[in-house]
């Protein structure tokens, strides 16, 4: 009976009971989906043109705060290293490209798949060599990212919204919302979309397979550079920050590997309920700790009752 | 030279010079040969129909055209230059574009943003210019969608615009798959068998919009057709292909009364 409360009827008593804390919980809900949807994003563009699952996507973020933090370290100004850091992202996009995609091209799945591990330790093995393996500071006030927080009383009570949040918040959105624009309005993003549909047709006009394997890994290469940023500026910059990456896995199970909208939508939902299940029924049921794994149970629940995932076409087995 | 200088044809229309030229193909997959020694030209501005029973090896032969496959043997040349071995994207910049015998369309996406597709073919602005959306990219999708606007006027697909392409019934698939086609304003255009799976009406409206696109913007047409009454009314000239080799070249007139034709048509047992 208690236990049929504690599931039912306390966790919304206490929502209602106490707004601030509910908005609080909503709001640092918002900060990692955005985070998620962004990651997600970055796979299901490669995914889409190429038919790799990058496994290397969680180094990248580990790679790409690496190399912002070493080049500040060696005196380099904090907006130029993020230039030469885009820049170097450009230049992985690139090689991947010449080095792993094009003589592999053809192979079956599974081969990509683990020629992206084998990305992603030699680039644990470069990061090591150049920078160190030791857990560095994100320069985050160097970048000019506020550090205070501000305070709102909302109902009377207290909703506290550090300036680091609000910042990811802010950006992480632009650059979905900048995505989605480039996907839609422009004749790169278009193609970018229909060589995810369709190879041939892609071909009969006109779109290269290699600008777009480019394109692609150098856009995973700039959301492994902004969300390497926003983790590392809690976290701190060590190998560690590749969970970020795993994290959006529970989003493709959800969204499905091929769906744009999927990411968005499947990241920003996980983001929040993750973090209002822990507050509400975690917390105060098994104890907390439930964001660790919540999310993949979430996923599997919903793939049960829709084995399509959430935005999938119904999948129909041909027989 | 009747070749270099065009001809004339039974209706009346002036046809103009040598566009492309197909010497001595040959295309082999491992031990079949798909195609053996054929050569034709096709002129600009003509209808050339590629016709044959099934198995004949005229979907190959528009694959070479168009660089899905590269030949064996044998030489592509294109306005009057010999053709180097080219991807299929960059034969799509060289202004050929072309259909397939079983649709190839962007499902997920938009009729209007399938046809958009097409004009990637005639894009410039770089792409840091179009990630910003500025100035010179800004121009060129105002220009592309009016071309788009009109191909979906000319082809009446008004109403489906907005439609994912996944919910379009076939004929409507194979007119939209025309229609990004046409949108790229291509030198030539390749159909593979446009009118399969058609009702006669459909068929009827096809046939009209090919010679209309033929007459009212000169576009060369090469297209593969297995209805022989739609084949005899639209082409000017048919090359016939069996089992890989060419047993015809001419007009429908022509190919009509040719008794090696005759004989694939009827299933005269080969030796
Ligand atoms: N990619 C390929 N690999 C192996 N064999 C092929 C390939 N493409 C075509 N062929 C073979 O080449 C021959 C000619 O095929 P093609 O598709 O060109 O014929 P077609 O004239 O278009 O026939 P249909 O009227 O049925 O479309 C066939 O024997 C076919 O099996
Ligand atoms: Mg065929």
């Amino acid at each position: 009976m208690d236990l049929l409360r504690d599931i039912f009827i306390n966790p919304f008593v206490e929502m209602a009971a106490m707004p601030d804390l509910f908005l609080q919980t909503l709001w640092e809900g918002l900060v990692s989906g955005v985070l998620y949807a962004l990651i997600a994003l970055g796979f299901v563009l490669i995914f889409r043109s190429s038919r790799i699952f990058n496994f290397a996507q969680g180094i990248m973020v580990v790679f790409a705060a690496l190399t912002l933090v070493g080049l500040y370290a060696y005196g380099i100004p904090a907006w130029i290293a993020v230039l030469l850091t885009l820049g170097v992202m450009f230049v992985l996009a690139v090689s991947i490209e010449r080095v792993v995609l094009r003589p592999l091209v053809g192979q079956p799945d599974i081969i990509l798949f683990m020629a992206t591990i084998g990305v992603s330790l030699f680039l644990i093995g470069l990061g090591e060599i150049i920078f160190g393996g030791e857990n560095k500071q994100m320069i985050t006030s160097e970048l000019g990212i506020p550090t205070g927080e501000t305070l709102l009383e909302p109902w009377g009570g207290l909703l506290i919204l550090p300036h680091l949040d609000i910042t990811v918040v802010v950006v992480g959105g632009v650059l979905v919302a900048a995505l989605l624009a480039f996907l839609n309005y422009t004749k790169m993003g278009r193609a970018i979309r229909a060589l995810g549909d369709d190879h041939q047709a892609a071909l009969s006009v006109g779109i290269s397979l290699q600008t777009i394997w480019v394109l692609v890994w150098f856009i995973a290469g700039i959301i492994a550079l902004v969300t390497g940023i926003a983790w590392g500026a809690r976290a701190g910059v060590s190998f560690a920050l590749e969970v970020i990456a795993y994290k959006a896995l529970p989003v493709l199970m959800l969204g499905g590997l091929e769906s744009i909208t999927g990411a968005i939508v499947g990241g920003l939902m996980i983001g929040i309920l993750e973090k209002l299940f822990d507050g509400y029924w975690g917390y105060p049921i098994l104890g907390g700790n439930t964001e660790t794994w919540f999310a993949f149970v979430l996923a599997l629940i919903v793939l049960l009752f829709r084995p399509q995932g959430l935005f999938g076409e119904r999948i129909i087995e041909r027989v | 030279m009747k070749d270099t200088e065009g001809y004339v044809t039974a209706d009346g229309r002036q046809i103009g010079g040598v566009l492309m030229e197909m010497k001595n193909i040959t295309l082999k997959f491992g031990g079949v040969t798909a195609i053996s020694d054929i050569s034709f030209d096709v002129h600009e501005g003509e209808i050339r129909a590629i016709i044959g029973p099934n198995g004949a090896g005229k979907s190959s032969m528009l694959n070479i055209i168009s660089g899905f496959y590269t030949p064996t043997v044998g030489e592509v040349w294109y306005k009057g230059a010999k053709r180097p071995p080219m991807k299929p994207y960059e034969v799509a910049r060289m202004g050929v574009a072309r259909t397939f015998q079983n649709i190839a369309l962007f499902e997920g996406m938009t009729v209007l943003d399938n046809i958009m597709t097409g004009r990637l073919t005639h894009m410039n602005a770089s792409i840091a210019a179009q990630a910003i959306w500025w100035g010179k990219a800004r121009n060129e999708e105002m220009e592309n969608r009016e071309i788009v606007e009109k191909v979906i006027d000319f082809l009446e697909i008004q109403a489906i615009r907005k439609t994912p392409v996944g919910r379009l019934p076939y004929g409507l698939k194979k007119r939209v798959e025309l229609a990004r086609a046409l949108a790229a304003e291509p030198s030539i255009l390749l159909l593979d068998e446009p009118m399969a799976g058609m009702n006669v009406e459909e068929k009827e409206d096809m046939s009209r919009f090919i010679l209309d696109v033929n007459d009212e913007f000169g576009t060369t047409i090469c297209l593969i057709e297995h209805d022989m009454g739609v084949v005899m009314d639209l082409s000017d000239r048919v090359v016939v292909m069996d089992y890989g080799k060419k047993i015809g070249d001419g007009t429908p007139d022509e190919v009509r009364g040719n008794q090696d034709v005759i004989d694939a048509y009827l299933g005269v047992p080969h030796d």
